[in-house]
């Protein structure tokens, strides 16, 4: 057995064998602490000898470790006196916890509320959630947002230290903040698809290995939760965007457009994925997700763009300005009203969302506007326009491609 | 990250051992679906019917021959899949060791390239 397989059994088993631990010790940064030691444990002794039952082995080492970080903090010694006298029974023993499936199910989902907990930052919700719930290493994490690995791991460190300095429990939260809690969950998975859908820096405009832990992540969110629409919705939208991968990038990784791609190439078993997880999603009427998913949809099901619904499309954007008002909104509607109805009256969305500085420092208002004015036939502004976007764009595929608009418009 | 078919391969013997416990196997096979949804990796499942019920279309000649009975003179049949949609083949491994399958049997592990990988029509 090497590192490999080790992470593999990781990948499965960690949100599950973290939970147990959290529930039974009270203390997610310790169960966090000692889920991790255990596998560093694993990363030396699986491929010298490998364990007959390498889940039970994860397991008891994790509780041994939880132990022995218990027995040097006095202040608990109430709970070490109770885990102690559990703690006889033996590598391979299931923990109380998991011989009910529907308390671990539980539990699962617990660690994800607290992983997205909103007296963490953004990035540590991030952080915890990939490494906590997904299994990932800070090494993994790191490379996914293109940060150091000592950020990553601060993160994580500081965000125990702040879950632990709130006193938040282990438990789902209560029926009234049950709503917002879980859009919080929502948007965390969410901010991990987008920056694999398309990644805010970096040379690479896709990376699907991120978006893949979204998707991950959002599916055992919706066998955890079945009957939350939203959460059906933000996976159909994950698999409808993620449907369009194949075709999104050019053979030398330049994007290509929506327009321009070559629709034999998406993912269609991605796409009636998509389509069901939204059909689910639109029992009780779309949320601002199912409603993003719905445009997706109009997309994946259309054979060109001249074959779109933009009317529809639009139709949508404007709900979904009502339920989740957003400049970024505004401006697809603005496309899509440009594709329904032309490019002048869409060109006055994008005027009034700048002249009221709604997007300041964005490359995606210039952008559209560039995109716009080229065809009302005002190449020189337009040329300006798409250079501005390019100065203000991180990523270098969709720079380059706005500097090439740019310059064809000489 | 990659998906993976996990494909089913009984003997006569390890499917008459699997019919003798059929209600044991039928509970461990939606626990072990159920696992799999909850770990978000599911994608499909399907078991197939006794392979002496099947039949085969043999496109040998010009036009298509239809014979009764299994395929071939295989040991090993093919008994139904799990499509997984996993980080890595050693997690497809991983998975493929849970799968419940009585003695003899053997679970194969195939990769399913993504369509950005399919030849392309026309290229």
């Amino acid at each position: 057995m090497d590192a490999a397989d080790v992470e593999a059994v990781w990948r499965i088993e960690s949100a599950r064998i973290v939970a147990a631990l959290t529930r039974f010790t009270g203390d997610f940064g310790l169960a966090e602490d000692a889920a991790q030691e255990a596998v560093a444990e694993a990363l030396v002794s699986w491929p010298l000898s490998p364990p007959a039952n390498p889940v039970g082995w994860l397991k008891a080492t994790a509780r041994r470790r939880a132990i022995d970080a218990i027995r040097r903090r006095a202040a608990l010694q109430d709970r070490y006196a109770l885990l102690a006298a559990d703690g006889e029974t033996g590598p391979g023993e299931l923990d109380p916890g998991e011989i009910d499936p529907d308390r671990i199910d539980d539990d699962v989902l617990a660690l994800m509320f607290v992983s997205c907990h909103p007296v963490l930052s953004p990035e540590a919700r991030v952080a915890l959630t990939l490494r906590v719930v997904a299994g990932l290493s800070s090494e993994e994490i790191a490379r996914a947002f293109l940060v150091p690995v000592p950020t990553v791991q601060a993160r994580i460190t500081r965000g125990k230290k702040t879950i632990a300095a709130a006193g938040v429990p282990f438990e789902l939260p209560a029926a009234g903040e049950r709503r917002e809690r879980l859009g919080g969950v929502l948007s965390v998975l969410y901010v991990i698809f987008t920056e694999g859908s398309t990644a805010t820096s970096g040379d690479r405009l896709l990376r699907p290995d991120v978006a893949y832990e979204a998707i991950r992540l959002a599916r055992t969110l919706a066998a955890l939760l079945p009957d939350e629409p939203e959460v059906h919705g933000l996976l159909a939208l994950c698999e409808l965007t993620a449907a369009r991968f194949p075709a999104r990038t050019g053979p030398d990784g330049a994007p290509v457009l929506l327009e321009d791609q070559d629709r034999r190439r998406w993912d269609f078993s991605a796409i009636r994925r998509g389509l069901a997880a939204l059909a689910t999603a639109s029992v009780r009427g779309l949320g601002p997700y199912g409603l993003q998913a719905a445009i997706a949809a109009a997309h994946a099901s259309a054979s060109s763009v001249e074959a779109t619904d933009w009317d529809r499309i639009v139709v949508l954007y404007e709900a979904l300005g009502r339920v989740a008002p957003s400049p970024v909104v505004e401006l697809n509607r603005a496309v899509a009203v440009a594709m329904a109805s032309g490019p002048e009256p869409a060109l006055a969305i994008v005027d009034e969302l700048v002249a009221a500085n709604r997007l300041p420092g964005s490359h995606l208002a210039p952008a559209v506007r560039g995109e716009l004015l080229a065809r009302l036939g005002r190449r020189a502004e337009a040329r300006a326009e798409l250079e501005l976007a390019a100065r203000l764009c991180a990523n270098l595929r969709e720079r380059s491609v706005l500097l090439r608009k740019a310059a064809a418009l000489r | 990250m990659s998906k993976y078919m996990l494909i089913m391969r009984g003997t006569d013997e390890s499917n008459a051992a699997m019919m003798a416990n059929i209600d044991e196997m039928m509970a461990t096979s939606r626990q072990f679906i159920e696992d799999l949804f909850k770990a978000g990796v599911y994608v499909a499942a399907e078991g197939l019917d006794d392979p002496g019920q099947g039949v085969v279309v043999d496109f040998s000649g010009e036009t298509p021959v239809v014979t009764d009975g299994p395929y071939g003179e295989t040991k090993e049949l093919f008994g139904g899949f799990f499509l997984v949609d996993v980080a890595s083949k050693q997690e497809a491994i991983e998975w493929a060791k849970r799968v419940p399958a009585a003695p003899g049997a053997k679970v194969e592990v195939r990769r399913v390239p993504g369509s950005d990988e399919a030849p392309q029509a026309g290229a």
